[in-house]
């Protein structure tokens, strides 16, 4: 299409091909062709020539003798033996042993070859005739004319009842694979709007694994914590703690600047889910002067005085707050589940 | 048929050669290919690079498969790394650290397959740079350009799901953002995530459904597209750069067999023993350090291999955007990074279609062109890059924080801006190096060489003296083709029938004069300009 | 002269420039940069409270108030316990230099009885934490790999996994732990400095302390091991990134230029 627009005469010349074509005085610009071969001093030398074998020679000897010394090490290092190398520090001697050897083995094979092909084999530059990507028209109308030929002993174009169908029994057959993908997972449900929280479910220190009094939380520390019931030896310990893993942190209740957060705290005592709202990082990086918390993955950074609102960085929304309170035997409690979705938003969350 | 004639028996080696000839047609094949010629540039070397490293990490993956349990069943750690004893954690995590410390050579083996992952990225990027500057992906390249950019784009997940497999702390970090990502995609994200993570984050699948990605479906794609670059790099055979007696119907340089036999097997032995090298003393993944993945710990600095770090800049710079309406969720903040992620990436992809449209060019191209003599591609690549680097920055925005003490919201910011900005300053900047660079050229052509040497003429003038150049150095100058710019044809053809002129075809024109207009590039000299002052008053 | 004026026309001519001019800018900065010491106050001993006031007046009270009770420049000390002293000054984060987003580790001005005193007289304001006991502090014997998990719980989401640092919010980060002292780790665990919450003995015993900080010690320190070679700063994909694409494909670059070159032609003679 383009072609037409163009004018043929607006694309630039070609240039002179090769081979001093062109007289060189009438134009200054024009092309001399290759220039002549100039001799290496190995091509003139045969001492030099001699020494350069002799270096190539070297070097794959230098190789073989790496080799050598990889098998040596193998059997030499035992596999936990650290040594202090300056400046590398204390690694591991047998890494740094066989990855020098087997590294001089493989590199001397290729520098003696790349040596002996810059010095000893022939550097005469050739030069060698392309030939354009496109079939002649000869070509070209015999392959349309064979395809035509085919075309029509098929009946392909002819007989359309044939090919429509062939065409609907290819579009459908694939379905079958795709059909087969569907127990690759459960269906969504309503599993990421709930997480093991409940009401009653104590507050377990990460740390310790005991039940959390509201005296153990001081202002300015930073606690986790996990429901009640879960263990790390259980079989859905990761996908549990996944959305129920729990940030504790005392905050002076004159502070806290969100109406709803002093409600579901105590005393000061707020929860809040300590999985990002962005993509689900956990996000624990609480300073405790600004009551800022910072995800260490793309920086959102939470208020955690002010209902844990966004300030910064790319989370849509804020941290979910988990209502708590304190049972009769004087443990933190959770009044419930988190009220919304925790972790990073789907479009069924609303 | 020899053998009928001739009472010698051929050689052993030439009766094999007989042999597979007589089933696999190889002299026909060797005629067309053994004394095939490939140009001598460092820059023509950096495909090799790829093409080895890929090699290396296909050779020790597999010595790697024969350890690894690609499981998530959690065992407890009872082997040597004191660190870690009595610790939960996954089977595949449990066999990597007995690869790294049981294993003899293991470690070696790992940091090799490691390190050549990150070098085979870095090379296919810097290959594929060296293809866009010079324009080699003109007609008939076009082709390969997209196998290559095949290539890198599936490198970057091969790379991923490697990365994701040890199911150590840094990369179960990754994969949790990779969910939350899914999770963002309107309408399907949550079934998509669902079916791939076999329910809900982490499950107990993802490691085993990696695997088989990452050792089988992206390798075995990437190795075929590998084997197609490679045929079409022989049947195009190799641009090369401008020179006295290189044409763009000729390719110079030296014969496969032998010396490209000996350059370029010998190649693939120094990049193996360089990484090999680098794997004996530079630590990478270090899993021990890193511990077991936990979904409720997390290290800060958490970031993911370079080739990732573009994405990884966009989710980091995004503002934190979403839409609640009719009790859906349209997460913005995730969702239009990673629509930005493959645009930006498609933007080069397209590019040389683009190129060929605009210039309506459609003759087959085998120079090498030098980047000033294509000032706004060259700029339009160089502004390109500025956002990738710049991205690279936001990707590793709290790494610049510490290490230049700033503030971490000052860089985010700076990036914001700088995505948008940048692209623009160095698409401007490179334009005019570029130029300035053609002009340069053309003063040499026509006033030779700056000699630095200032000489006193008897009238008490100093000037500097000039060289002149060879004649070789004139053409390698101005060898290199020019367009003119293309026109609107006239409202009014011959008849005085107002022409109808399509809007795609004014844009069209609109940007050829970007490119070749005249401020656009700077006329070549010509052989009168370079008569009429050879035959002055001399060189200054 | 001549063969200098010949040369700035080679190619690399503006590489050789460019560096040295690099070079030459961070030999300035170098010499400008403000230099990190401060004057301290000798003075002699005796009660540790009354010499410790006497400290407090001349390098504290400024900022502090001259009871401890804090200014706009500097909080209150009442009840931050001898513990958060000693760890302030012992340190050298206290007394600061300038106000800024953080107070930096420097070097140490005071001796430690000095600091003794300072504590003292700080404890004798308000009860708090008080210095730990060697006992308390000493990692020997404790649960490296308990200590491991703990750290990767509670720690490594600002100090990073084996504690080099990391950034926080507004130019605030969390330093690295590299060469930190048991009992400076202690410390700061127990009494929370400057934005670092604290993690009081009641939701992190005792023993948990010791086992982060033998955990500490083991992974970041002169002794730790790096079996895999250099650790490129323990930061992570980053500083492996920067180091494939400078050494790994600098390297082969530098490879790749000596394959292709011409190989060097025989002089005419």
């Amino acid at each position: 299409m383009s072609t037409q627009e163009i004018p043929e005469e607006n694309l630039p010349t070609e240039q002179a091909t090769a081979h001093g074509a062109v007289k060189v005085a009438d134009d200054p610009f024009a092309d001399p062709g290759l220039p002549p071969h100039k001799p290496r001093i190995q091509d003139i030398d045969e001492r030099a020539a001699k020494r350069s074998e002799r270096a190539i020679a070297f070097m794959f000897t230098l190789s073989m003798l790496a080799t050598i010394g990889f098998i040596a090490s193998y059997v030499i290092f035992p596999v936990d033996e650290i040594v202090y190398i300056w400046p590398f520090g204390r690694v591991s001697a047998l890494n740094f042993a066989l990855g020098w050897t087997l590294g001089l083995a493989l590199f001397f094979i290729g520098a003696g070859a790349v040596h002996w092909a810059r010095t000893l084999m022939s550097d005469v530059e050739v030069a060698d005739e392309r030939h354009p990507m496109e079939a002649s028209p000869e070509v070209k109308a015999k392959v349309m004319a064979d395809f035509a030929a085919g075309a029509a002993e098929s009946g392909f174009g002819r007989r359309k009842l044939v090919r429509n169908t062939l065409f609907g029994a290819l579009a459908l057959v694939p379905l079958s694979g795709v059909v087969l993908l569907r127990d690759m997972g459960p269906l969504p449900e309503k599993k990421l709007r709930s997480t093991m929280w409940a009401k009653g479910k104590l507050l377990i220190n990460m740390n310790t694994n005991e039940p959390l009094r509201p005296e153990d939380v001081a202002v300015g520390s930073l606690t986790f914590a996990k429901p009640e019931g879960l263990e790390e030896h259980d079989h859905h310990f990761q996908t549990e703690i996944a959305k129920a893993a729990l940030m504790i942190v005392r905050i002076q209740p004159e502070d806290i600047k969100d109406k709803r957060e002093l409600e579901w705290s105590h005393e000061g005592i707020v929860a809040f889910s300590k999985i990002c709202t962005h993509v689900g990082c956990p996000i624990s990086l609480y300073e405790q002067q600004t009551h800022h918390v910072l995800c260490p993955c793309h920086q959102s950074t939470f208020d955690l005085s002010d209902g844990a609102r966004v300030i910064f960085g790319p989370a849509g929304h804020a941290l979910p707050q988990l209502r708590i309170g304190v049972n009769d035997k004087g443990f933190l409690e959770a009044h419930g589940d988190f009220e919304e979705p925790v972790g990073p938003a789907f479009w069924e969350r609303g | 048929m020899s053998t009928v004639t001739n009472t010698k028996k051929a050689p052993a080696g030439e009766r094999i050669a007989d042999w597979a000839d007589g089933r696999l047609g190889i002299y026909t094949l060797a005629k067309a290919n053994m004394r095939k010629i490939f140009p001598d540039h460092w820059s023509f070397m950096l495909g090799e690079v790829c093409l080895y490293s890929f090699l290396i990490i296909i050779l020790t993956g597999v010595y790697l498969t024969l350890f690894f349990h690609p499981s998530m069943n959690e065992v407890e750690y009872v082997g040597p790394y004191v660190p870690l004893q009595g610790q939960l954690m996954s089977e595949a995590f449990n066999s990597t650290m007995h690869i790294s410390f049981e294993v003899r050579g293991g470690l070696l083996i790992r940091q090799i397959h490691h390190w050549a992952a990150l070098i085979f990225l870095a090379g296919m990027f810097v290959h594929m740079m060296r293809v866009f500057f010079t324009g080699a992906f003109r007609k008939p390249r076009e082709i390969n350009w997209l196998f290559g950019f095949l290539l890198f784009f599936l490198g970057m997940f091969t790379g991923f799901t490697g990365y994701s497999l040890p199911d150590d702390l840094l990369s179960g970090t990754g994969v949790r953002f990779m969910q939350g990502a899914i999770l963002s995609v309107p309408i399907v994200g949550t079934y998509l995530s669902m079916f791939l993570f076999g329910g809900e984050f982490p499950g107990g699948d993802f490691v085993a459904r990696f695997y088989s990605a990452h050792v089988l479906l992206l390798p075995g794609i990437m190795l075929g597209l590998v084997v197609a670059h490679l045929i079409l790099v022989f049947v195009h055979k190799h641009t090369h750069f401008e020179g006295p007696g290189r044409t763009n119907k000729n390719v110079v340089g030296m014969p496969l067999l032998p010396v490209y036999m000996a350059k370029a097997g010998g190649f693939f032995f120094l990049v193996f023993g360089v990484i090999a090298v680098i794997a004996a003393v530079a630590s990478i993944n270090p899993i021990w350090a890193l511990g077991p993945y936990r979904p409720d710990q997390v290290s800060t600095g958490a970031q993911p291999d370079w080739y990732m770090g573009f994405a990884e800049g966009l989710i980091r710079v995004m503002p934190g955007w979403e839409i609640n309406l009719w009790g859906h969720t349209l997460v913005l903040g995730v969702f239009i990074p990673l629509v930005i992620f493959p645009l930006v990436l498609g933007a080069i992809a397209v590019y040389p279609f683009i190129e060929s449209w605009i210039t309506g060019d459609k003759r087959e191209h085998h120079i090498a062109q030098r980047p000033r003599n294509a000032p706004t591609r060259t700029a339009f690549g160089v502004a390109w890059i500025t956002a990738y680097m710049i991205m690279l920055v936001g990707g590793g925005n709290d790494l610049w924080a510490t290490h230049f003490h700033l503030s971490i919201n000052a860089i985010t910011w700076f990036v914001r801006i700088f995505f948008f900005a940048g692209p623009v300053i160095a698409f401007i900047i490179t334009k005019r190096i570029c130029l300035g660079l053609q002009r340069r050229d053309k003063d040499k052509v026509l006033h030779g060489r700056e000699s630095g040497i200032i000489k006193r003429l008897p009238h008490g003038e100093f000037v500097e003296v000039h060289q002149p150049l060879s004649q070789g150095e004139r053409y390698k100058l101005t060898a290199h083709e020019q367009y003119e710019p293309a026109e609107l044809p006239p409202a009014v053809d011959e008849n005085g029938v107002e022409r109808k002129i399509g809007r795609l075809q004014k844009l069209r024109v609109k940007l050829n004069q970007g490119y070749y207009g005249a401020d656009n590039q700077v006329a070549k000299p010509t052989a009168e300009e370079f008569r009429e002052i050879e035959s002055g008053h001399g060189h200054h | 002269m001549k063969k200098l004026s010949a040369r700035r026309r080679h190619p690399l001519a503006a590489v050789v420039v460019l560096l040295l001019a690099l070079a030459a800018t961070g030999g300035l900065y170098a010499a400008f940069a403000p230099a990190g010491t401060a004057k301290a106050d000798e003075t002699a001993q005796s009660l540790a409270i009354e010499e410790g006031k006497k400290l407090y007046s001349v390098g504290c009270a400024s900022c502090h108030g001259t009871g401890g009770q804090g200014t706009s420049d500097g909080p209150s000390l009442v009840g931050v316990g001898s513990a958060a002293v000693d760890f302030q000054v012992g340190t050298g984060r206290m007394p600061a230099q300038q106000p800024g987003a953080q107070v930096p580790r420097k070097k140490v001005i005071y001796t430690q009885a000095e600091i003794d005193q300072l504590a003292a007289y700080v404890a004798s304001l308000g009860a708090g934490p008080a210095i730990p006991k060697p006992g308390q502090y000493n990692p020997e014997g404790a649960d490296i790999a308990k200590g491991g998990e703990l750290f990767r719980s509670n720690c490594a989401q600002c100090h990073n996994f084996t504690g080099e640092g990391g950034a926080l919010t507004y130019g605030k980060y969390a330093p690295s732990l590299e060469g930190v002292s048991p009992k400076h780790l202690y410390e700061a665990m127990q009494t929370g400095p400057q934005n670092m919450p604290s993690f009081p003995d009641t939701t992190m015993p005792e023993k948990q302390k010791k086992d982060i900080i033998a955990y500490v010690q083991a992974v970041n320190s002169d002794k730790a091991d790096n079996p895999g070679g250099l650790k490129l700063g323990g930061l992570g994909p980053v500083s492996e990134g920067l180091f494939a694409w400078i050494f790994g494909l600098g390297a082969l670059i530098a490879v790749a230029v000596w394959v292709a070159a011409h190989t060097a032609k025989a002089k005419k003679s």
